[in-house]
């Protein structure tokens, strides 16, 4: 009988907030059932109690500032509300396993691989043997298509690429094939071929281990991809629940169809005439040397022999997956990185061979904005102090250079008396509109976008880009879009040039390259876009 | 990790040169004669005269140098002005005693300090972490010859337990020895300790924030699992750094805890070298600690490597 019972089951959980914030729960009378074979997708924005939902069924709650105030959760018929520690430690990692959303953090950075995932059995099954747990281990490393398990058995995370990451936090949860996986946000750190990749894991391993997954993400493309059945939370409350099809459909809540009209969906922007470039790249290459204790050098082409044009007011989309090299192009276009070959030629002068008092001159008007808004402004510094020291260094005067910061704040969609606040008293979307005023504040004629919404919620996501598209027509600033995400892209791009293996494989007006993609490459980066066919 | 060492050997010859360079510089720049201190207060003027031809100390200054150096490259190290020994011989004579001191002091200290360190940590902002907070303070700040006499006094002087001071050989009597080293050894490590419990927390509080403790303890680790498995490993890096510097400190420590116990070690040596001049003894023992401090760095670094896999040189 068994068998009927759902996999977990919670019934009107509340979880409070310490006192001062402006609510009083994280989780406020939230139910779900999920049953065996099931994917229940658990659909919201950051601050939505989503992950605070999967941390109360885990039993991992941070004690000291949040608490369960009331409800029920039975994992398998058991009541683990109050369970005992020891109880709990009984359960996690054997009946339940969680998957994390960021693999490199998650790992641990001085444990072999093959230890990790073989510290779930010796946790669980006391009585196994060493032949016996490593026999496992590589199974479980085979299952879910890690290459070479014998060799992976013995490296560290810092030695594999992200999706193998994340590919061996699927295996550590599998380990015990325990009841209920939980997963959260599993492939937002990915790039989208992995994403594909790893979603396509998720359901052949549901079939094989007959577990039930709880998914937790913010993006409807997985949404439509993978799940069966859909919760859509707010600001800690449920706000609607049904089968996939039903809420993708046909969304009841306003707060749904926001978050499904969010989700970037391919849209072509007209091609720009032809203009004098600003910017110019010719053959441009960048190879890293490492030298290992042994003396061997290893060649890493970072960007080898890239070409490409950037006209005023136009966008170009540099996208790949990570590795690809997009990011060492944008620190060489930018001047972080000189190219061992080939020439950037900003308005006909070569960057790379300027003198450094020339460099010094030039270098405003290339700007540069960052993925991550949390880390790329200074905590200790007031917003102000940040967005006037780069024009006041170029020679404007204090008060002109605040009046203009005051302005900017304004067009980016913040108020003024931002200036006087300090970075962690803003929201990330905020804080990235922040780093975007900050950028334009030295009136550059190039902004260098790296990843610049990817961090970001899909509705906020949205808005920024948005922004951009106004500050562009505004200002008429050229911009380099580095981005993984092909939807993003073609959102806010004039022309693409797709990066492969530090090589530009195929550029061009964006819906000739995404309608009639050429490359071979292009076209599996394209397939692989999360539920762009079923939206 | 073999050209780690080799590089690091090569390297030592410069850092040594210029040691010696500083120490012999040093002493020839400090008031008082080896001479006259040797020939005692009723010398003639005619006979210092003639302990200085002897000794060789009416050479210039850069010929002196030269010749001690000469000497050293080929392992003679030249002979005490007082004792007329070999300094290294006298060196490697006094050498136990303080090895013994030294590697006791500083296993007590990691046996103590790290896990007093990590419970603190695991028990952020609880008594036991404040305790341990207060007695680092204090160990820090009170000098080690305080400390020293305390001990005595309490437990030589009024309880009787341990013997005052003294030093006996490990390898002729073990008991013995193990009860004229608590007091001393503990003395040596007190500093330490404050140093090493207190990098130890809050090396141990950052890393324990970190996600994969929250995915350890997701895997059903227990916390005291997750604190000694997953955790301290982890946080080993900071604490091995302190632990290089630690030793650092305790060849000064060493100096003042041999003179309080009465213990015949290098420590003692150096103090007796120092107010008589004995300058080939002093030069001989500061290139001796600058060797060991060398060799120290190079096992930190290969330390490093062992407990973390992303170091790479």
């Amino acid at each position: 009988m068994n068998q009927m019972k759902p996999v977990l089951e919670m019934r009107d959980l509340s979880v409070t907030l310490p006192g001062g914030l402006d609510r009083t729960h994280a989780v406020e009378d939230v139910s779900l059932t999920i049953r065996r074979g099931e994917i229940l997708c658990v659909v919201g924005e950051s601050g939505s109690g989503k992950s605070v939902t999967a941390s109360v069924v885990m039993g991992l709650l941070p004690k000291n500032s949040l608490r369960v105030a009331k409800g029920t959760v039975m994992l398998e018929g058991e009541d683990i509300t109050s369970a005992p520690e020891q109880r709990m430690d009984q359960l996690r990692g054997n009946r339940m396993a969680m998957i994390f959303q960021e693999p490199l953090t998650a790992l641990n950075p001085v444990m072999p691989l093959g230890r990790q995932i073989a510290e779930v059995l010796v946790l669980h099954k006391p009585g196994l043997g060493t032949a016996a747990i490593r026999s496992r281990v590589l199974e479980l490393m085979a299952d879910v298509h890690l290459p070479a398990p014998e060799e992976m058995y013995h490296r560290y995370p810092h030695q594999i690429s992200g999706g193998q990451r994340q590919r061996v936090m699927i295996a550590m949860a599998l380990a015990m094939e325990p009841a209920l996986i939980i997963a959260d946000e599993p492939t937002t750190a990915l790039d989208v071929t992995t994403q594909a990749q790893i979603l396509k894991l998720f359901r052949e391993l549901l079939t094989k281990h007959d577990s039930a997954v709880m998914l937790i993400t913010h993006d409807f493309g997985v949404v439509a991809e993978i799940a069966d059945r859909v919760l859509v939370m707010r600001r800690g409350k449920l706000v609607e629940s049904g089968t996939a099809k039903d809420v993708l459909q046909s969304p009841r809540h306003d707060y749904t169809k926001e978050l499904i009209a969010a989700v970037p969906r391919l849209r072509y922007l007209p091609q720009l005439a032809e203009r004098e470039p600003v910017l110019k790249a010719e053959n441009v290459s960048l190879t890293y040397r490492q030298s290992s204790w042994l003396g061997k050098t290893t060649e890493v082409h970072a960007v080898q022999d890239v070409s490409f044009t950037l006209a005023p007011g136009e966008t170009l989309g540099i996208v790949g997956e990570s590795g690809s090299g997009k990011s060492t192009l944008a620190r060489m276009v930018v001047g972080f990185e000189k190219p061992d070959r080939g020439r950037i030629l900003f308005e006909g002068q070569d960057m790379p061979g300027l003198t450094p008092a020339r460099l010094r001159q030039m270098r405003h008007r290339i700007q540069m904005i960052f993925q991550d808004p949390y880390s790329s402004l200074n905590p200790r510094r007031r917003v102000g102090q940040s967005m006037i020291e780069g024009p006041v260094r170029m020679g404007k005067s204090g008060a002109e250079a605040r009046r203009r910061a005051c302005e900017l704040l304004e067009l980016v969609g913040l108020q003024p008396s931002a200036i006087d606040r300090f970075p962690h008293e803003f929201s990330g979307g905020q804080r990235q509109r922040i780093c975007i005023a900050r950028a334009l504040a030295l009136e550059p004629d190039v902004i260098v976008a790296d990843e610049a919404v990817s961090a970001l919620d899909v509705t906020v996501q949205a808005q920024v880009l948005d922004l951009f598209e106004k500050l562009r027509t505004e200002l008429g600033f050229a911009m380099l879009f580095i981005t993984h995400d092909l939807r993003v892209a073609s959102n806010i791009c004039n022309r693409v040039a797709v990066m492969s293996k530090g090589r530009i494989v195929e550029q061009g007006e964006l819906k000739r390259v995404f309608e009639n993609p050429e490359n071979e490459y292009t076209r599996k980066l394209l397939a692989a876009m999360p539920g762009v066919s079923e939206m | 990790m073999l050209r780690l060492v080799a590089l690091r050997i090569l390297s030592s010859v410069p850092v040594m040169f210029i040691v010696a360079v500083i120490v012999f510089g040093l002493l020839r720049l400090s008031p008082g004669d080896p001479a006259v201190i040797l020939a005692g207060d009723s010398a003639t003027p005619e006979a210092i005269a003639a302990l200085r031809q002897q000794l060789g100390l009416d050479q210039p200054l850069p010929i002196q140098f030269v010749t001690w150096l000469a000497g050293v490259a080929t392992g003679d190290f030249g002979q005490s002005i007082l004792s007329r020994m070999p300094v290294l011989a006298l060196i490697f004579d006094r050498l136990e005693a303080t090895l013994v001191l030294a590697v006791s002091a500083i296993i007590i200290t990691v046996l103590i300090a790290v896990p007093l360190g990590a419970i603190a940590a695991w028990r952020h902002n609880s008594w036991i972490d404040r305790a341990v907070m207060a007695l680092s303070v204090a160990g820090f700040s009170v000098p080690a010859f305080v400390i020293g006499y305390l001990l005595m006094l309490f437990f030589s002087v009024k309880w009787e337990l341990l013997p005052v001071q003294g030093y006996v050989s490990p390898f002729a009597d073990p008991g013995g020895a193990v009860r004229h080293l608590i007091l001393p050894s503990v003395t040596l490590a007190l500093v330490f300790m404050a140093l090493i419990a207190r990098v130890t927390r809050s090396s141990l509080l950052e890393v324990l924030n970190q996600d994969f403790v929250r995915t350890a303890r997701a895997k059903g680790n227990s916390q005291r699992r997750v604190l000694w498995r997953h955790a301290l490993p982890n946080a080993a890096v900071p604490i091995i750094t302190v632990i290089g510097i630690g030793i650092a400190m305790l060849i000064s420590g060493v100096v003042v805890t041999e003179s309080v116990f009465n213990i015949p070690g290098i420590g003692r040596l150096t103090i007796d070298a120092i107010l008589a001049r004995d300058y080939p003894v002093v030069q001989g023992l500061m290139l001796f600690f600058a060797l060991i401090y060398v060799g120290v760095n190079l096992l930190i670094d290969i330390a490093y490597i062992i407990v973390d896999p992303r170091i790479r040189y």
